[in-house]
């Protein structure tokens, strides 16, 4: 008890079992959409941190210790939802799914919407458009013939052909780190060509020729340049280009 | 305000809600109100699988399947209502995998099955393989599946819009309707995130289907929006909810952080193992082991923690060990999870055991609804045209532990089972007349929670609530834990009537309704705590050291919780009975 007292800080390190914690500065890009003259800037915010928080648990401890005015998504907390996709330290990813201790603490990190889509206050954008996207592309088992009176027969080589583009949530990390995306509002995107990949590739489905007329489109696939920003910034880690690849490809020898 | 008039209104847009919307929109017009985007719902969340007697990789039928509901359930189960989602079970994932969900496969292209706990071959001879899955995303799969069929018939979704009411022809929050009565529903409250504008929704028929409340709890599986909205709304408007003192925790949550590993994992192989590195289950559970039920298992991590066995520097978790398995096979079985270890732990799978430890996951009660989702205000009487599916409501299939996988079938049957009886309403029942000002209650909440100039942080109640459940109405229970609880959530309860928020916006201000959400939580858990206190025996979820066996003859009963005026002002909770359904199966003891 004396020893704590006179020197607190020494014994709060030694601790047994003690979580190390270290401070972190968020750089936050904010906007209030009702403010007298609404205009983005940056603000601040420096909380302490543990080694298995993520930019999130920073994000929530400002929110509910600072400043309850900052806005953000979020829902799962763990890289399912989609709900918390962001710009953090110039790269979209899931504020869930970020590690402060992966992201160089000792430098601010760096936090803003995702580019392309309107903002609407803080780091929430409007998703309508990116949905608007996705619903064009039918996504959604186009099946022909008589129902069957139990389940469809599909090999396992059959399933895993579309496996990868399964595991979208429609986060928007790669349509939103796409350069075309942010010159073109028009252009499908890479969620939207995912989600035809699902279906097209599905030994089940027999919409492919619509969908790929659909993203035959002068907004469709022939837009992507191939920079592989998408791939980079997929939470789920789907091999979106090669994605787009295949379907471009199936666009000219049409076999899928 | 703006007022909108839809056939059905379904509140909620996860796996019973979107069920429910197939169906009902087929047939009725029909809106879906969700506060989050459909495809953020934590159904996605949902891993190991969906169990149906399918027989396609051993013999098995449906009857086997209500057997190991009902006694996974404590016999607390509501017999009839199990048999429904058993038999209908088989039909519930042929309809998925029409509708183009991805099962994994058998060699012959059949839906691939997995063992998971407490679902046996005839009557608990051994584990039997009755998971239909998609690797260790299930949940996903249903949730992207259910979403795309929604957008196929284009579905009306109002997206971030909080319901905050829900309106009926009678005030039953004093209790003094009597039985018999014709009651009616005639529409909902909704807030609009985006704008702050409130919109009365008017409908003949409306679907609960908005989830658990996790969120009670500290250590959770659940979504920061798992809040208990539904059950919370329903409660406060005078409908009973039932046996809310069963809360299932989840074994395996990660260490420290809740988040959900499947029991999937044991499924293919999975050990759990303490700090000896004993395969513990062999003790507690010797014919099935690490595939007992959920109860059984987090009763028994918890105690091998307390007595000194458990891992770490703080010898306050067990090991997941998955070591023994084929990287190849956990690759394909298991990939999210293992990489939730990875990222969330630093924990490699493949060869180091995972630390584990039990997560509050689950809802066993919530509304109480009929085989067809009709919502009871009393043991008898329906309202007409309101209706639960899902988490929010307690059919009774679930009973004192729900068996993994069948969360995700319930949503299934029961959700498609309140589309068709919703929309079936609407088309025969007469328009209701909305009651006089339907805003002015939720007007007034909003304006108090976001004018009171200053006052208690939400963080602070809402942190100090779940602490309180954490420590005192976990896995472990007894008299003084739940007193210490019931005093500390009546305290939180006067403190929530002072908080106030910071963000004193109209538009995007989730400042606002994370306090309108911790007064939910606030209610359900004095709900919960009141039940279990009352229930003096052990079942299922529900343990209690002090009464450490289960009593059929004192408390084989559903407990029914009203929320009613108390004599000091406030509210207090009054606690009736409910006769469990009996068919088949006697109550026998529980062993596996």
């Amino acid at each position: 008890m004396t020893a704590v007292l006179e020197n607190p800080e020494a014994d709060a390190a030694t601790e047994v079992g003690a979580v190390p914690s270290f401070d972190v500065t968020l750089r936050v890009r904010r906007f209030n959409p009702e403010a007298d003259e609404p205009e983005a800037y940056w603000e601040e915010f420096t909380v302490t941190a543990y080694g298995t928080d993520r930019v999130l648990d920073a994000l929530h401890k400002v929110k509910w210790e600072t400043d309850g005015s900052l806005t953000f998504r979020r829902s799962c907390a763990h890289g399912i939802c989609g709900s918390d996709a962001m710009r953090i330290n110039g790269r979209n990813r899931l504020a869930c799914k970020a590690l402060l201790k992966d992201l160089d603490p000792a430098k601010p990190i760096v936090v803003e919407p995702i580019k392309g889509l309107p903002v609407i206050k803080d780091l929430v954008v409007d998703m309508e458009p990116f949905f608007a996207s996705y619903r064009e592309i039918m996504p959604f088992l186009v099946a022909g013939g008589p129902e069957p009176s139990a389940e469809r027969r599909q090999s396992p080589a059959e399933r895993e052909r579309y496996d990868d583009t399964t595991k979208c949530i429609l986060c928007a990390a790669c349509t939103t780190s796409c350069p075309v995306f942010w010159t073109d509002g028009q252009y499908f995107g890479p969620a939207a060509i995912v989600n035809a990949h699902r279906f097209i590739f599905d030994s089940r489905d027999e919409g492919g020729a619509q969908r790929l007329e659909i993203l035959n489109d002068k907004e469709g696939v022939w837009r992507c340049r191939t920079v592989f920003n998408c791939s980079e910034a997929c939470p789920r880690g789907i091999e979106v280009t090669k994605a787009i690849q295949e379907v471009k490809r199936a666009m000219i020898t049409r076999a899928f | 305000m703006q007022t909108h008039q839809y056939d059905v209104v379904i509140v909620g847009a996860g796996g019973a809600g979107m069920r429910a919307a197939l169906e009902s929109s087929t047939r009725a017009r029909t809106a879906v109100l969700t506060k989050l985007y459909p495809t953020r719902s934590h159904t996605g969340a949902a891993q190991g699988g969906m169990c149906a007697a399918l027989a396609n990789v051993e013999e098995d039928n449906w009857e086997w399947h209500t057997f190991d509901t009902v006694k996974g359930g404590d016999y607390l189960v509501d017999q009839d209502a199990a048999e429904v989602m058993a038999k209908e079970a088989i039909d519930a994932v042929i309809d998925l995998e029409r509708m183009g969900l991805p099962f994994n496969r058998t060699p012959e292209g059949r839906i691939d099955q997995r063992r998971f706990g407490g679902h046996t071959r005839n009557h608990g001879e051994a584990a039997v393989r009755r998971s239909c899955y998609a690797a260790d995303r299930t949940g996903h799969m249903i949730l992207q599946t259910l979403y795309q069929q929604c957008v196929k018939q284009d579905v009306a979704f109002f997206n971030e819009f909080y319901v905050l009411d829900v309106l009926l022809t009678h005030d039953l929050t004093s209790g003094e309707v009597a039985d018999g009565e014709q009651v009616q529903v005639s529409g909902v409250v909704a807030y609009e995130l985006a704008t702050g504008e409130i919109h009365v929704f008017r409908a003949k028929s409306v679907v609960f289907a908005t989830g658990g409340a996790g969120k009670i709890y500290k250590t959770t599986s659940n979504a920061h929006t798992l809040t208990g909205d539904g059950m919370a709304l329903a409660l406060r408007r005078g409908i009973p909810l039932e046996d809310m003192e069963f809360f299932q925790f989840h074994p395996t949550g990660l260490a420290g952080l809740g988040i959900l590993l499947s029991e999937a994992a044991r499924g293919e192989g999975g050990i759990l193992r303490n700090s000896d590195g004993e395969r513990f289950m062999e003790r507690y559970a010797p014919t099935i082991k690490d595939l007992a039920p959920r109860d059984m298992v987090a009763r028994a991590m918890a105690n091998e923690v307390r007595e000194g066995r458990g891992c770490g520097p703080d010898k306050d978790y067990v090991l997941l060990d998955l070591t023994h398995l084929e990287p190849a096979h956990i690759d394909a079985k298991l990939p999210d999870i293992t990489e939730f270890a990875r990222t969330y732990l630093g924990v490699e799978p493949y060869t180091e055991p995972v630390p584990v430890y039990p997560t509050a996951h689950y809802a066993m009660g919530g509304i109480p609804t009929t085989i067809d989702a009709e919502v009871l205000r009393n043991n008898t009487d329906v309202v007409g045209g309101l209706f639960a599916a899902g988490e929010v409501a307690c059919v009774s299939v679930h009973g004192a532990n729900r068996l993994g996988t069948n969360s995700l079938l319930d949503i299934n049957v029961f959700g498609k089972r309140a589309g068709i009886a919703a929309a079936r309403y609407a088309t025969e029942a007469p328009w209701v007349d909305l009651p006089e000002d339907p805003a002015g209650p939720v007007v007034g909440e909003i304006e108090r929670l976001r004018d009171q100039a200053a006052g208690e942080r939400v963080a602070d109640v809402r942190r100090e609530l779940q602490e309180t459940m954490d420590a005192n109405a976990q896995v472990f229970r007894t008299a003084d834990s739940l007193t210490q609880a019931m005093d500390d959530v009546t305290s939180l309860k006067k403190r929530f009537a002072a908080v106030s928020v910071q963000d004193k916006g109209r538009r995007f201000n989730t400042d606002l309704l994370e306090a309108v959400e911790l007064g939910f939580l606030v209610d359900l858990a004095e709900v919960v705590v009141a039940g279990a206190l009352a229930r003096e025996e052990s079942r299922g979820g529900h343990f209690r050291e002090d009464f450490p066996t289960r009593d059929d003859e004192k408390f084989l009963h559903h407990t029914m919780a009203y929320q009613r005026p108390a004599a000091t002002g406030g509210t207090e909770i009054v606690l009736d009975h409910k006769p469990v359904t009996m068919t088949r199966y006697q109550p026998m003891e529980r062993k596996y």
